[in-house]
């Protein structure tokens, strides 16, 4: 349970206990079941990949498979007190509808992403003009799934353009906050808690 | 062979209760045979229904009494299978309509004596989960802690979701379909057909008679086999192979292997069916809609279930029951907000996966029934 990823750890802390969650792109369920276990959460999952979903399934969460870009729209409006969104945003098609979506199906949601203006991606851009394969972002640019490489700065823009607000962001750089300030070049991690305006 | 497999004894209790059906008809008494295994806790919170297949029974996880093959599901059930019996008190009940002991078109008349016949009156799923549910009545089992079916056990499943949603706590449904399609309904057709042309089927009323509609019954199981297995595996277990023999015949000898293999599945479920009850499920199934009663939203069959917690699966090649069905459920949970998994596994034996050697399908069902909260 202590192993959760960073950026998990923080929403799992930031979540009210006994709220009604969906975790979209839930992998194998280690956010959902820390919330089972430490908040009251009964949280619903989607996933794509039937490998995950199996893992998740075994432990009894209710995962369903799904595709972020297209099944939200199975879900009613307000069945979800809070969404998440979990490293997935820059995966799909459409991000700036997901977060609609997102907000359709709950009046808050948590989304986290790897920022791409971190100083490390900037350098690595800046010396060798090759998109960067960093640590966060491990896979050369023909074969990932980050399809809409976002930073911290595009997404706040996203949030304004949008009239949503930001009632919480986290940053991350390695596994340890850092500031607001420096947030545009030293995050590598951000994490949104957004709401309806 | 029909009148041999009517002289098989199984366990069976006779309701003296008037059964209300479908039709608008009624049975006056229902008789139930079922099979159980595992102990019934103290409170009586441990018990597990599991519900059957078209042609399959009551002897889940014990020797078929006419085959004397292994239960149909005992790679599922026993003792620290996924469905295990040292903690569960598993149910299987013999659906109504049947041929193993359940009231069905082979019962006697009360009046007359005589078998029924097609004066047995047409029964559908929910009349099945309703049977189903006055035998736990009688055996005094409240709320389940489980309704788990395949196939058309998964369409018992979802019917016992929509008519005792408090019955039940959780709901396991394996490659199957809140309706019966088209493609679904024309494949029963030819079944009936085939066996209702055979001119020893005599009305339905063969059973005192020497001669019973096997070649029709096998006819039928042919069809339907067929729709149980995907192209993919007939290929790898057949082809275009020769059944014991080097070059054609040049005639209508079975002379491919999967004509013989077919052949052989017909005549060997004749041992262990009645035609009439082969007419009797298919036509329930037909009848199938969970969403008619709803004005065709499947939603509103499930608008008392949103406690039930569902898990759904289905096969990449089971064209049967297509997953696009399956997500036709889900979709229809999601809306009124029950917690439902789904997920499409890959298997390469079609429909039939659900009944075999699928190592992630085990993981997923001990998940459903274990991690309760």
């Amino acid at each position: 349970m202590s192993a959760l990823r960073p950026d998990l750890r923080i929403i799992a802390d930031a979540i009210p206990a006994g709220v009604r969650a969906l975790d979209i792109g839930c992998g194998d369920g280690a956010l959902m079941a820390e919330l089972r276990a430490e908040k009251r959460i009964d949280a619903r999952g989607l996933e794509i990949d039937a490998a995950a979903i199996e893992a998740a399934m075994a432990q009894g969460l209710s995962v369903v498979q799904g595709d972020a870009n297209r099944d939200l729209a199975d879900y009613p409006d307000d069945a979800f007190d809070y969404a998440i969104l979990s490293q997935t945003l820059q995966t799909t098609e459409r991000p700036d509808r997901v977060v609609g979506e997102l907000l359709r199906i709950a009046p808050r949601a948590f989304v986290s992403f790897p920022n791409f203006a971190h100083w490390r991606v900037r350098l690595s851009l800046l010396w060798t003009g090759r998109m960067p394969v960093t640590r966060l972002l491990p896979v050369a640019w023909y074969e990932t799934p980050n399809i809409h490489h976002v930073t911290v700065r595009d997404f706040r823009e996203l949030l304004r353009e949008k009239g949503i607000r930001v009632e919480g962001a986290w940053y991350l750089s390695g596994d340890k906050p850092t500031s607001d300030a420096a947030a545009s070049w030293r995050a590598e991690h951000a994490i949104f808690l957004i709401a309806r305006g | 062979m029909a009148s041999l497999l009517h002289q098989i004894q199984h366990q069976s209790v006779t309701i003296p209760a008037a059964l209300p059906l479908d039709s608008g008809q009624s049975l006056p008494s229902v008789t139930i045979a079922w099979q159980s295994y595992g102990a019934l806790d103290a409170d009586k919170s441990n018990a597990v229904l599991i519900c059957h297949a078209l042609t399959g029974d009551q002897y889940v996880a014990s020797d078929h009494p006419a085959t004397g093959k292994p239960g149909w599901w005992a790679r599922m059930v026993g003792p620290g299978k996924p469905i295990d019996t040292d903690r569960f008190h598993v149910i299987c009940a013999n659906v109504l309509g049947s041929c193993m002991g359940s009231s069905g078109p082979a019962t006697p008349d009360a009046a007359t004596g005589a078998p029924l016949g097609m004066a047995f009156p047409v029964i559908t799923i929910t009349d099945m989960v309703r049977a189903q549910a006055m035998l736990l009545d009688h055996l005094g089992i409240e709320r389940l802690h489980a309704v788990i079916g395949g196939s058309m056990g998964g369409m018992q499943t979802l019917a016992w979701a929509a008519s005792y949603p408090e019955r039940l706590r959780s709901a396991v449904v394996i490659a199957s379909a809140a309706r019966h399609s088209a493609q679904n309904i024309a494949f029963h057709e030819v079944g009936r057909q085939a066996i209702m042309a055979d001119p020893d089927w005599q009305g339905g009323q063969y059973y005192g008679s020497a001669r019973a509609p096997t070649k029709g019954l096998a006819v039928a199981r042919m069809a339907a086999h067929i729709t149980y297995l995907s192209e993919e595996g007939l290929t790898e277990k057949f082809g275009r192979r020769l059944q014991a023999r080097d070059i054609k015949s040049f005639g209508f000898d079975a002379d491919f292997q999967i004509e013989s293999y077919l052949r052989h599945q017909g005549l060997a479920f004749t041992d262990r069916f009645d035609a009439n009850a082969y007419l009797y499920i298919t036509r329930a199934m037909d009848y199938f809609d969970l969403a008619e009663p709803h004005d065709g939203r499947l939603a509103g069959a499930f608008a008392n279930a949103k406690d039930v917690r569902f898990t759904l699966v289905s096969f990449d090649t089971d064209w049967l029951y297509p997953t696009a069905e399956s997500r036709r459920i889900v979709q229809a949970l999601h809306s009124v907000g029950a917690a439902a998994s789904f997920v499409e596994l890959s298997a390469p034996f079609g429909h039939d996966s659900f009944l075999l050697d699928v190592p992630a399908l085990d993981r997923i069902m001990a998940g459903a029934l274990g991690a309760g909260w």
